[in-house]
């Protein structure tokens, strides 16, 4: 990764678009084949064959070696959970994370689902994860600083009571899955303001917001991420485009301007 | 993704060269060409041969670093 921000042309972005909103499509599948009983597994091979039919390629699978085409975080699992016969269960909290590549363009997003019924406090660390997603990206705007966007959800999540994760940052995204900036979900002290953002800039956001601390620990198996004391935690993702009068959500199935 | 921080390591400084850089012999043995950060440049922080630092290198670079700490 280079420390220069890459700005997309108008063509560019249109190629974006498509991946950004295939992956948007392919989540939204997904969401409708989450229940209990399901493997995280099956949901894999669902996503890769997905996406195949398409036209389009898997953009985690052989991304440092990752061997699947979406990350399943379960419950206390933040990122990066593999995709395996772990049955889903009821009241189970789980993360979908996935990048799918068009034409040479990375698309990335993620949701966390709930299946079946889930407790009421889990219900609500989901609402105030995706406020903290909202925020941000309202926060993402030309003229505006990169700190802007950490502190929308810094400020959100601890009003909640909630801690955000420092381990993991959210990037630039565009020819390559991960570009310059790294984005903080936080305010880092000493850091500076960071780059004034501009048009053409074109980020994903990916706030991961634990019940309890914001210590990370990772699995045996060196990729799965989760929370130390063991508290459930949400993670969404958008990629979004900064535009010269507002930000643009690439990962919608809607296109939405503010 | 993964945050990716520079990695800070203790040194010596072995050899002064033009530039304000420094040839630094790190703790682990690896030697790495280092400039003076701007910071200590600011606060005229002179450094000699001998003296023991904090070098902050690049994940992408493993053999240059930046010179951000001198032990008193």
């Amino acid at each position: 990764m280079t420390d220069r921000i890459i700005l997309k042309a108008s063509w560019e972005l249109e190629l974006l678009r498509k991946s950004n909103r295939l992956v948007a499509e392919t989540l939204a599948e997904l969401e409708r084949r989450v229940r209990p009983g399901v493997t995280t597994l099956e949901l894999d091979r669902f996503a890769e064959t997905f996406l195949q039919s398409r036209g389009a390629r898997p953009a985690f699978k052989g991304y440092r070696n990752y061997p699947f085409t979406l990350c399943t975080s379960v419950n206390e699992q933040i990122v990066h959970g593999l995709p395996s016969d772990r049955v889903l269960a009821e009241g189970d909290v789980l993360s979908l994370d996935m990048g799918a590549i068009v034409d040479g363009y990375y698309g990335d997003a993620a949701v966390t689902l709930p299946v079946g019924r889930i407790a009421p406090e889990a219900e609500r660390l989901l609402q105030v994860t995706r406020e903290c997603l909202d925020r941000a990206i309202g926060a993402a705007r030309s003229g505006g600083r990169l700190v802007d966007i950490g502190s929308a959800v810094q400020g959100h999540a601890e009003a909640h009571g909630y801690s955000v994760v420092r381990a993991f940052v959210g990037h630039g995204i565009g020819k390559n899955l991960h570009e310059a900036p790294q984005i903080p979900n936080f305010v880092e002290a000493g850091r500076g303001r960071g780059p004034v953002l501009k048009p053409g800039m074109v980020l994903a956001i990916e706030p991961m917001i634990n019940a309890g601390g914001p210590d990370v620990r990772l699995l045996p198996d060196r990729w799965t991420a989760v929370t130390v004391d063991g508290s459930l935690s949400a993670h969404f993702e958008h990629t979004v485009a900064v535009t010269e009068n507002g930000t643009e959500i690439l990962t919608a199935l809607q296109s939405s301007g503010t | 993704m993964p945050k990716e921080e520079a990695v800070e390591v203790e040194g010596t400084v072995v050899e002064p060269l033009p530039n304000a850089m420094f040839r630094v012999q790190l703790e682990t043995g690896h030697k790495v060409l280092a400039h003076v950060s701007g910071k200590m440049r600011m606060h005229f922080i002179r450094i000699l041969p001998g003296d023991k630092v904090i070098v902050e290198l690049s994940p992408y670079d493993l053999t240059r670093g930046r010179i951000i700490y001198r032990y008193k």
